[in-house]
């Protein structure tokens, strides 16, 4: 009976995730003949992964190894019981003169409060596991984002956004359902098996050799069978993989198969890889739900051997074997194939969910964005040109510079200067990008970066922000190397409007918001006027109050911007960079974000890639941007006098 | 829902039939299995007749093998019947999507249509499965191990009838408490996915106002939450084990009582009780799985309309009765137009639109986002039907046409438009699947792609990845419009087509047009005045309305917005650089 301690139990899981494992011949998780992913040193992972339970919930983890032990011994005492009755209590009772059953209700009621210790250590084992599966799943999520935040932006360049989200939803997925029951049930079995085994040895040695003889025989036939269905299964996951990549492209191109009228080629590749996939499945999940029902049976012929020969024994009275022991022994029998049975399905559960803690350990594993700068940002009083730092806001900061040689502190206005001086940039060190770039932008002056789509424009004012370091050369901000700059103050002191406009899901006021976390809502309107998204706003159903979700999806492209200005008007930083955005949005709305930048801009340090000429035109100095060097630079009067790349774009002209 | 998912079973109506048969032969022989046991200690130890263990013995071997061998079948026809059935689902889907118009296809999200071809198909695989195989197995063998117990012994037996009644209430009630729970604790779990989804998409905006300390509280509440609530709808369900146990154990030692009660009072067999205990397991077994079974059963609901939504649908555009094949020329007209996506609108999205457009005229089409240009040109190769009014091609209404035909003699490069993973030839091949290497030639020269598949190593043989994501933007617009041309067409519609091509390949582009297929009627959609400057006549469209039509001196002359549009253009306001990022 030891299996139904650990039954699957109810909807814990979502579709599909958790069909029952059955007693007999039932349909347990597929997972049987299920290809196992290799991964290195599980033993090594597993003790880390239980290492990492048991930081948080050592003393839950020990109650609820106490209660299993408990509650296995409670339901052997169980089957030991069944013995006693035919032998020592019924048998002598039909043979007694006068039947006397107090010795029995005696024992019964003895049998019974264990029993009911076995099912009270059950409910509090299981109801501990709840919060100790839940409890790690939180904490791992919770290190995970914590982690991830900390990551530097080029983890995320490298790594597929659908991968890290598998790391959260599958990998996870797959943990609690190890946690919660494949790791309890493990230790439940190996206990029931080592009692059950214990019993049997007292019970009759040649019966349980007979006993293991056949539990030999069933492992081997499952490996085999397990091993054969393996090879489908890869096969299966080929198979699918292939199949939903068909879906994938073609519903997303769906429009040109129609514009194209390529539907019947369409129908006919898909029907092929299709009918692949099933030929792969059918053949899988025959070999998976083959070997319950042999498992089963081999079970029930070990039981049928173990009757006959337990029943030769008894009646030629070898040793002192007796029908009562002939019966309690077949019950034995039976609890002792179930669990071996468990086990080697739950290995492959255990292999899987020991994958997915290894990308998440990975993910944990990272290295965190370096951060050794120093120099801070403060609030400061200016009186007589002389700066004391003070802790009210003061809508005045200053670099706090320590200097370590000696000892003192300087304080150093912000005011948004940034120079750079000869750098040399590439994603790796090998492949240079960007070569020599040399800019001076005093304090409230536009630079435009222009030039083809891949000459680097975007990746310069990603360097500004440390967003990426930098392999040469070095970059000023009023005049302290970034380097030495806290990235939080750096960051802080940057506004940014990105060309994809990203919103979070909640208000259209936090949103907005999110430029200055302590912001007043009248600051919030103020710069949503200034950003001319005060008047779109307004006419939302809920105003400032409107529930965006989706990343803002029931906003227009153009609103969305006009957002994002608002969102960096309201941080009021003394520098910008600015990623003029190129999709269409229609002439008003282009006109009222137009006016919204350059009120942001004004009286700024912007730099900005830009996309329309007014913004080119009234930049103090233009950038022309050519496989990663600047070709030219100036005015536009200046550049369009020297008749070069810039006159080239701008006319559409060769000159 | 039902019915729909259901026909979709066809050839494998054998396999579904065979499946619970053989898994209800399956149940009989293991509940036979107890009973010759009894028969064997009662019979054949009792009375020491060893010859009497013996058969039985073999008859249970037989049996076991009996059992073995229909559990085999059973699940291998029950692997057949639900692959075969996904098989089916997913082909049904996917072919009923192929029929499906432009605004059928608008309903759904691609990602949404993903998910049903995959995940759900899974679903309901998963769940046929255990259906076929559970349902009629489960209660088999309830009553199968019930019947056996009223058999050897009905008033002992009655334990069980009560303990089934008490555990099957309990298990239902809690089962359907859960699912509510499970319901909303999951709903909060893919919004608590979906927060994480937004992040990683958005890290530059967080890092960028180094918000990552904000994002980090407000991750860990929502997470705390999300605990709390699976914490309990978990402890509900945990109740299930130790209940389950409560019975089993509580039938073990009632039926060993009265058993024991029974035996000495001379009414029962010893053999009677050990096989009475064995049909405890059996049949509180099953109806465990039978709980499990309406679990999973209830949570391929919404699977399985999701499913049949989509098969259900019915596709807007069809073909007419008797439908004209020949696309006379390339002339265009539209007589008092009016279209709408959804039909019960009523804001039009384009309001009496009377266009005549002459074949192998240039035509180019300008006007703000939202002014309906896309609408306009999708209604001449039939993508979408309009609400009132007619749309002639060639002098003939496009809703008599065969849609093929049709769409065969208009040829749209569409705004979002899409390259398939294959080779360059592949790809162009999709408008004319019998093309020459010259004939593609040929299309990539007047679309100004043969410059760049020149410089690649292979070629016209260079593989696509899926979407296109190995070529430039400017580049798969090319190779989009060279994909067009290859069906020769009479009328060739470009949808802001050339945006993230650079001005002087795209008049080098709208050049080759004009000196190579003069004959072709050309409509170009676009954003910048110097793309359509040139055409024979252009159209401005505002809201919804044609504003102006007439040639580029005509419109400066008179026409506002367009002057306005110019103004600003030429003035400074306009697009730059290639505007090449999409």
């Amino acid at each position: 009976m030891a299996d139904m301690q650990n039954q699957t139990n109810g909807p814990s899981g979502r579709q599909g995730e958790q069909p029952p494992k059955g007693p007999m011949g039932g349909p347990g998780r597929k997972m049987a003949g299920r290809p196992k992913p290799k991964i290195e040193d599980p033993i090594g992972k597993m003790k880390r992964l239980l290492k990492y339970i048991g930081k948080e919930y050592k003393v839950h983890c020990v109650i609820v190894l106490i209660c299993i032990v408990v509650s296995v011994l409670a339901n052997v005492q169980g089957t030991m019981f069944t013995q006693s009755l035919i032998d020592d209590y019924i048998i002598p009772l039909t043979k007694a003169e006068h039947a006397d059953f107090g010795p029995l209700l005696a024992k019964i009621l003895q049998v019974a409060a264990f029993y009911g210790v076995g099912v009270i250590t059950t409910y509090v084992y299981n109801r501990i596991m709840v919060n100790v599966t839940q409890g790690t799943l939180r904490n791992l999520r919770v290190e995970m984002f914590e982690k991830m935040e900390t990551l530097p932006i080029k983890y995320f360049d490298t790594n597929a956004h659908g991968d890290i989200m598998s790391t959260y939803t599958n990998d996870i997925d797959t943990l609690r359902q190890m946690i919660s029951q494949s790791i309890p049930q493990a230790i439940n079995c190996g206990i029931t098996i080592v009692s059950v085994f214990v019993c049997m040895v007292v019970l009759s040695i040649p019966l349980t050799i007979l006993t293991l003889a056949m539990i030999g025989i069933t492992i081997f036939v499952t490996k085999k069978i397990a091993g054969l269905s393996g090879s489908y299964f890869l096969s299966q996951q080929r198979d699918l993989a292939k199949v939903n990549g068909q879906i994938e492209e073609m519903m997303n191109g769906q429009k040109v198969v129609k514009v194209f009228c390529h539907e019947q080629e369409s129908i006919e590749a898909f029907n092929e890889m299709n009918e692949e996939l099933f030929e792969s499945a059918n053949n899988a999940n025959t070999f998976a739900n083959i070997l319950m029902p042999i498992n089963a049976q081999l079970g029930n012929i070990s039981y049928v051997l173990c009757a006959i020969v337990g029943g030769i024994l008894a009646l030629k009275g070898f040793g002192s074997f007796t029908l009562g022991k002939l019966v309690s022994f077949l019950t034995f029998n039976k609890s002792f194939s179930q669990p071996i049975n468990q086990i080697s399905q739950q290995i492959n559960a255990i292999v899987m969910a020991l994958a997915g803690a290894d990308r998440i350990f990975r993910l944990l594993d990272q290295e965190p964005e370096v951060d050794e700068g120093y120099v801070e940002l403060v609030n400061v009083r200016e009186e007589q040109g002389k700066l004391t730092e003070c802790e009210e806001q003061t809508g005045t900061w200053a670099w706090k510079h320590f200097h370590k040689e000696d000892g003192t502190t300087t304080y150093r206005k912000l005011q948004g200067d940034v120079v750079f001086d000869d750098v040399d940039f590439g994603y790796n060190d090998d492949k240079i990008i960007l070569h020599d770039i040399e800019i001076y932008a005093k304090p409230g002056q536009k630079i435009a970066f222009v030039g083809a789509t891949g000459a680097g424009k975007t990746t310069i004012t990603n360097l500004i922000n440390r967003f990426y370091d930098i392999q040469d050369g070095k970059i000023r901000f009023d005049g302290i190397n970034i380097n030495k700059i806290h990235k939080k103050d750096l960051r802080r002191s940057l506004g940014i409007v990105l060309q994809d406009t990203h919103l979070f899901t909640g208000t259209v006021m936090e949103n907005i918001r999110y430029g200055k976390l302590d912001a007043t809502d009248e600051q919030v309107i103020e710069a949503a006027k200034l950003a001319n998204a005060h008047s779109f706003i307004k006419r939302l159903p809920d105003g400032y109050q409107t529930m965006l979700t989706g990343d803002g999806a029931n906003l227009s492209q153009g609103q969305r911007q006009l957002l994002a200005i608002a969102r960096a008007a309201v941080a009021n930083p003394p520098a910008l960079i600015l990623d003029e955005a190129t999709s269409s949005i229609d002439t008003r709305t282009e006109k009222l974000v137009q006016e919204g930048m350059d009120r942001l801009m004004h009286g700024r340090t912007t730099f900005v890639i830009a996309h329309r000429l007014s913004t080119v035109r009234n930049s103090d100095c233009i950038m022309v941007l050519e496989q990663g060097r600047i070709i030219e630079r100036g005015t536009h009067d200046e550049l369009l006098e020297k008749k070069g790349k810039y006159y080239q774009l701008y006319t559409g002209k060769t000159a | 829902m039902v019915k729909t998912l259901l026909a979709q079973v066809k050839e494998y109506k054998k396999d579904s039939f065979l499946t619970p048969v053989f898994m209800i032969l399956e149940v009989i022989f293991e509940t036979l299995i107890p009973l010759l046991m009894a028969s064997i200690i009662d019979d054949g130890v009792m009375k020491g007749d060893m010859h009497h263990i013996y058969v039985v013995g073999g008859v249970m071997v037989l049996m076991a093998v009996g059992g073995l061998w229909t559990g085999a079948m059973g699940g291998k026809y029950g692997a057949r019947a639900s692959t075969g059935f996904a098989k089916n689902l997913r082909k049904a889907m996917y072919e009923n999507i192929q029929t499906y118009s432009f605004s059928n296809i608008d309903k759904y999200s691609t990602s949404g249509l993903v998910t049903r071809l995959t995940t759900d198909v899974t679903n309901l695989q998963n769940s046929y499965q255990m259906v076929l195989r559970m349902c009629m197995r489960s209660p088999m063998s309830l009553i199968c191990a019930m019947a056996m117990a009223f058999y050897v012994n009905a008033k002992v037996a009655t334990v069980y009838l009560v303990a089934v009644i008490l555990l099957g209430a309990f298990l239902f009630f809690l089962v359907r408490r859960t699912m509510g729970y499970f319901k909303a604790v999951f709903e909060k779990y893919d919004d608590l996915n979906e927060s994480v989804q937004e992040h990683v998409s958005a890290i530059r905006v967080v890092k960028a106002y180094s918000r990552e300390n904000f994002e980090q509280k407000k991750f860990r509440k929502a997470s705390e939450n999300v605990y709390k609530m699976f914490v309990k709808a978990e402890s509900l369900i945990v109740l299930n084990s130790p209940v389950m146990m409560f019975t089993v154990y509580g039938c073990i030692l009632l039926i060993s009582w009265l058993g024991a009660n029974m035996i000495v009072g001379g009414s029962m067999k010893v053999g009677d009780l050990s096989s009475l205990l064995a049909y405890c397991m059996n049949i509180l077994m099953s109806l465990m799985m039978l709980s499990m079974v309406f679990v999973m059963i209830t949570m391929s609901i919404a699977s399985g309309e999701r499913v049949a939504e989509v098969i259900n649908e019915k596709p807007d555009i069809t073909n007419p009765q008797d439908p004209i094949e020949e696309v006379a020329d390339g002339s265009i007209s539209f007589e008092h137009v009016d279209f709408s996506y959804k039909k019960e609108s009523k804001d039009p999205v384009l309001k009496d639109i009377n266009l005549e457009i002459h074949s192998g005229e240039t035509i180019g089409i300008l006007g703000g986002t939202g002014s309906a240009k896309s609408s306009l040109v999708n209604l001449i190769s039939r993508l979408y039907d309009v609400t009132a009014g007619s749309v002639k091609v060639g002098g003939v209404d496009v809703r008599q046409y065969d849609v093929e035909a049709l769409r065969n003699q208009v040829s749209v490069v569409l705004q979002n438009n899409v390259l398939f993973s294959g080779t360059i030839l592949d790809n162009l091949r999709w408008g004319d699947a019998d093309a020459t290497e010259e004939e593609c030639r040929h299309a990539c020269e007047l679309a100004c792609a043969d410059e760049f598949i020149n410089r690649m190593p292979e070629g016209y043989h260079t593989y696509i990845e899926q979407g296109g994501s190995n070529v430039s933007g400017g580049q798969k617009q090319r190779l989009c419009i060279a994909r067009a041309l290859m069906k020769k067409p009479k009328i060739l519609i470009l949808d802001d087509s050339t945006s993230a091509v650079d001005t002087a390949t795209d008049a080098k582009i709208r050049r080759a047009f004009a000196e190579e297929i003069p004959g072709t009627t050309k409509l170009i959609i676009a954003q910048r005045i110097s793309s359509i400057q040139q055409c024979d006549r252009i159209i401005v469209m505002e809201d919804g309305r044609v504003d102006g039509f007439g040639t580029h001196e005509e419109l400066l002359e008179n026409n506002a917005i367009y002057q306005e549009v110019y103004e600003s253009q030429m003035a400074g306001n306009g697009d730059f650089d290639e505007p090449g990022k999409e």
